[in-house]
């Protein structure tokens, strides 16, 4: 394989830039901020990117997606990553139908997945259960009674809550917090008696939420795969949407240091351009270099999604630790390098810098991918 | 069977087949590499024999073109080659400045006499080639050199001090800058000439350096004869044709950043141990040995992903200009992580006990991958203005 894009991905790249920086901008995210918008998204703008495929760029062709791969939903990721565009991008296309194809039965793609593609349903995970993001941590409850399960759960950082239709909850149906074993998945529908969400406000303007399932009664047709046995095909989702959401982190950074750029070209002190001091220029040379590496390890984790590479979880908290440093980094040196104006809400920068902590944390940050990608490299 | 298989086939029974047992041993530095030239430093018998049986098929150098010793393989076929010889643990027979600096400046910018006078020798390992361009006062400005060369007809007389040439004590010829103008701008007047080193009018000198070799020396030319015939390119031309082989110069020191062997994590666990679940028991070395094998993965990635976009036919894209910064500061974190792990072991300067201070002496010549060739600061100038359009102060 070789490591660039095809010329599917690169039209879907083009494709995907166009639409966003003239539907999905930051501007866009203000106008939702500043209305305190229910949803936190569009839900016009969102019924544009369906129908243009985006919902179903990595579904199976066979449960009604386009099939495109990862490399693809990635490239529209890293898009959306650069314009801030808030949709159940990552919600429901990334993780939810990636969840819902990894971990579930037949019957539970073939009514789901085709959904998703059309935007008709949206689906996301409800996993992290602490403020630390560590699935094996996992402690709420999943109880047999007869041919049903009683799920008991509190769950957070549940990205787009108020607009999911299903949840995929993970529980405990047998083990204890940090075994592999015992970990199940069940897809449970909004409006099931016992479940309830509430909206939470994070700092990137963006909406997730915590869910929460007091004894929620679900039969075995919401059991996804076998009882206990979650783990292996979890693994794999979490991966995976690690690895798209270093893409998007990838477009968030480099659109950062364009502008950070930018503005260092134009602005004047001392009687010339800020941007010729040797002292910022360093900076952002190795800045530069940097956001290289990111978007090569991206683009070999995209690839390794597609090609079944069996060190995906190596390539993916590798991608997912490299993209929290150099997002923080391009974000950081975003802010200084604006000097007073970085600091103000005026000025889009600081927006940046919001999503990328966010994006740091989401499906695990710097700390827990880098321990992670030594872990797996047997030290 | 399709064509690149029977080569693949072809390549391996022939490798099998001809390459020493003793050649299939990992080399163990830097100075172990067979170079060459008149008066070979042979350190394992085999290492010459080898050398003539791959130049034989031209596979020292096996990209360039046959009619000048390479071995005209396609870029798929060179990969085979290098895969198949990875496969045996056969070590590259031959490795120079001639192939890696002055080789493809020649391809690009010498006449055909001379390509057909210099290459072949560099393909079989004959002639041994030093580079002559930094000067006392003329290092990361190295267009402000000032060793002269006045034009005698059929020749020019050089006078003038190189510094840090290295192998100069070793090599048997020179490319070497040169100033043919004070007219114009620095720039303008510099030009790229060849010439003997075994002649009266040159004096190398080594240098010792804190890793206690002396791979470089203080050169002097005191009339020193280049016939016309080896000037490269025009009078004048000089600094497109030193820039262009300083572009290969670089590619060659990065690679270091991609040092392949045994993982630094494992290698730390065997000596200080690791907790109940396997990981490191220092946390704070585990953190920073994993970012630097991070920083590794990721980089190779990228050299990978530039080299596939050539291929597409995309061009050489701007990231090309990160190599050498971050090749040579990856290892020289790798170098310091070995002494980090190795603790008193690493340290040791000399005897069996400590294989002769191959650990610390690495290290200390570590320090010099980001000022040869050019400096990491220069390089991220290059970056800052060629690449960001970040303007002149
Ligand atoms: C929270 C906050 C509170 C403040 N309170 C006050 C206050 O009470 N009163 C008041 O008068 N001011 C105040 N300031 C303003 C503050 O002093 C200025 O923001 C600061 O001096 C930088 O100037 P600048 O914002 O114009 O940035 P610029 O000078 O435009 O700098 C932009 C970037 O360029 C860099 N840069 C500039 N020149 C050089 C150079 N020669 N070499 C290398 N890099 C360079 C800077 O380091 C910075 O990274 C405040 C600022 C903030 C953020
Ligand atoms: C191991 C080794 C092998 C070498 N082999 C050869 C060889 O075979 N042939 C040959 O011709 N040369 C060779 N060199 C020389 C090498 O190319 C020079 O050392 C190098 O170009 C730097 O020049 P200098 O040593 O004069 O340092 P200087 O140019 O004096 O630099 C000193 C410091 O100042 C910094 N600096 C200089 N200018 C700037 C600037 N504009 N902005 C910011 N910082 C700056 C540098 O980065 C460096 O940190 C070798 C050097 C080494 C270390």
């Amino acid at each position: 394989m070789t490591l660039v894009l095809n010329e599917e991905q690169l039209m879907l790249q083009e494709s995907a830039a166009g639409f966003l920086a003239s539907k999905a901008t930051v501007a866009h995210l203000r106008g939702l901020c500043d209305s305190g918008d229910e949803l936190g998204f569009d839900p016009a703008v969102w019924r544009e990117m369906v129908d243009m495929g985006w919902a179903g760029i990595a579904v199976p062709e066979a449960y009604g997606g386009l099939g495109y791969g990862y490399t693809g939903l990635g490239v529209v990721l890293e898009q959306a990553g650069r314009h801030l565009s808030a949709s159940p991008l990552e919600a429901s296309v990334l993780i939810g139908a990636t969840a819902i194809n990894c971990l579930g039965t037949e019957s539970q793609k073939a009514d789901w997945l085709a959904a998703i593609a059309a935007g008709e349903k949206q689906v996301t995970l409800a996993l992290q259960e602490t403020g630390a993001f560590d699935p094996l941590a996992v402690a709420s409850t999943a109880v047999q009674d007869g041919d049903d399960f009683v799920l008991t759960a509190e769950k957070r950082m549940v990205l787009d809550a108020q607009s999911a239709d299903a949840f995929v909850v993970i529980a405990r149906s047998s083990g204890a917090a940090g075994d592999t074993d015992g970990l199940s998945a069940f897809l449970v529908p909004a409006d099931a008696a016992g479940l309830s969400r509430a909206r939470c406000d994070m700092v990137d303007s963006r909406q997730c939420g915590v869910v929460t399932l007091d004894g929620v009664r679900v039969s075995a047709d919401a059991l996804m795969g076998s009882a206990g046995d979650a783990w292996a095909a979890l693994e794999r989702t979490l991966d995976i949407a690690a690895i798209g959401l270093a893409a998007e982190m990838l477009g968030l950074s480099l659109e950062a240091f364009e502008r950070t750029m930018a503005y260092i070209r134009e602005r004047k002190q001392f009687g010339q351009v800020i941007g010729s001091f040797q002292g910022l220029q360093h900076r952002a040379a190795h800045l530069f270099a940097e956001l290289e590496l990111a978007r090569s390890i991206v683009l070999k984790a995209l690839q390794a999604v597609d090609a079944n590479d069996e060190n995906l979880s190596r390539l993916a908290s590798a991608a997912k630790a490299k993209l929290c440093e150099v997002a923080r980094l391009a974000s950081n040196e975003g802010i200084q390098m604006h000097g007073g104006v970085g600091m103000t809400d005026e000025y889009d920068i600081g927006l940046f810098l919001k999503r990328a902590r966010v994006l740091e944390h989401l499906m695990g940050d710097y700390y827990y991918h880098l321990d992670r990608f030594a872990r797996i490299g047997g030290y | 069977m399709t064509e690149i298989d029977t080569f693949r086939q072809e390549t391996r029974e022939w490798l099998e087949a001809n390459c020493p047992e003793s050649m299939r041993q990992p080399v163990s530095g830097f100075e172990d590499i067979y170079t060459g030239g008149r008066r070979p430093e042979i350190d394992i018998p085999e290492q010459p024999l080898w050398c003539e049986r791959m130049a034989e098929r031209g596979w020292t150098v096996p990209h360039w073109p046959k009619e000048y010793g390479g071995g005209g393989l396609s870029g798929e076929e060179v990969k085979v080659l290098r895969e198949e010889m990875d496969r045996i643990g056969a070590r590259r027979p031959l490795d120079s400045f001639g192939i890696s600096m002055l080789g493809p400046a020649l391809l690009k910018f010498g006449s055909e006499e001379q390509k057909l006078e210099h290459l072949p020798p560099i393909c079989r390992g004959e002639i041994r080639w030093c580079q002559g361009y930094s000067e006392p006062s003329a290092g990361s400005d190295l267009a402000s050199l000032a060793t002269r060369a006045d034009d005698q007809g059929d020749h020019y007389l050089i006078n003038g001090q190189k510094v840090w040439t290295s192998y100069a004590d070793k090599a048997d010829w020179i490319f070497c800058l040169v100033r043919t103008d004070n007219t114009g701008s620095k720039h303008e007047g510099i030009s790229f000439v060849l010439f003997d080193m075994d002649q009266p009018g040159v004096t190398a000198k080594p240098i010792r350096l804190i890793s206690g070799s002396s791979p470089f020396c203080e050169t002097f030319f005191d009339d020193a004869r280049a016939d016309k015939r080896n000037l490269v390119g025009e009078e004048g031309q000089g600094w497109t044709i030193a820039k262009y082989l300083l572009t290969h110069e670089r590619e060659m020191i990065s690679a270091f950043g991609t040092a392949g062997g045994k993982s630094l994590g494992k290698t730390a666990v065997e000596l200080m141990g690791a907790d109940a679940e396997g990981r490191l028991r220092n946390g704070i070395l585990r953190q920073d040995i994993a970012q630097y094998q991070l920083d590794t993965l990721a980089f190779s990635a990228t050299m990978e992903r530039v080299g596939d976009e050539v291929k597409a036919g995309q061009g050489l894209g701007p990231a090309s200009s990160i190599f050498k910064y971050y090749g040579t500061e990856l290892n020289k974190r790798r170098n310091e992580l070995n002494l980090a792990v190795g603790g008193e072991a690493a340290l040791g300067w000399s005897g069996e006990r400590y294989n002769d201070g191959n650990v610390v002496r690495s290290f200390l010549r570590s320090k010099g991958n980001s000022i040869e060739g050019g400096t990491s600061e220069v390089q991220l100038n290059i970056v800052a203005k060629r690449v960001l359009g970040l303007p002149d102060a």
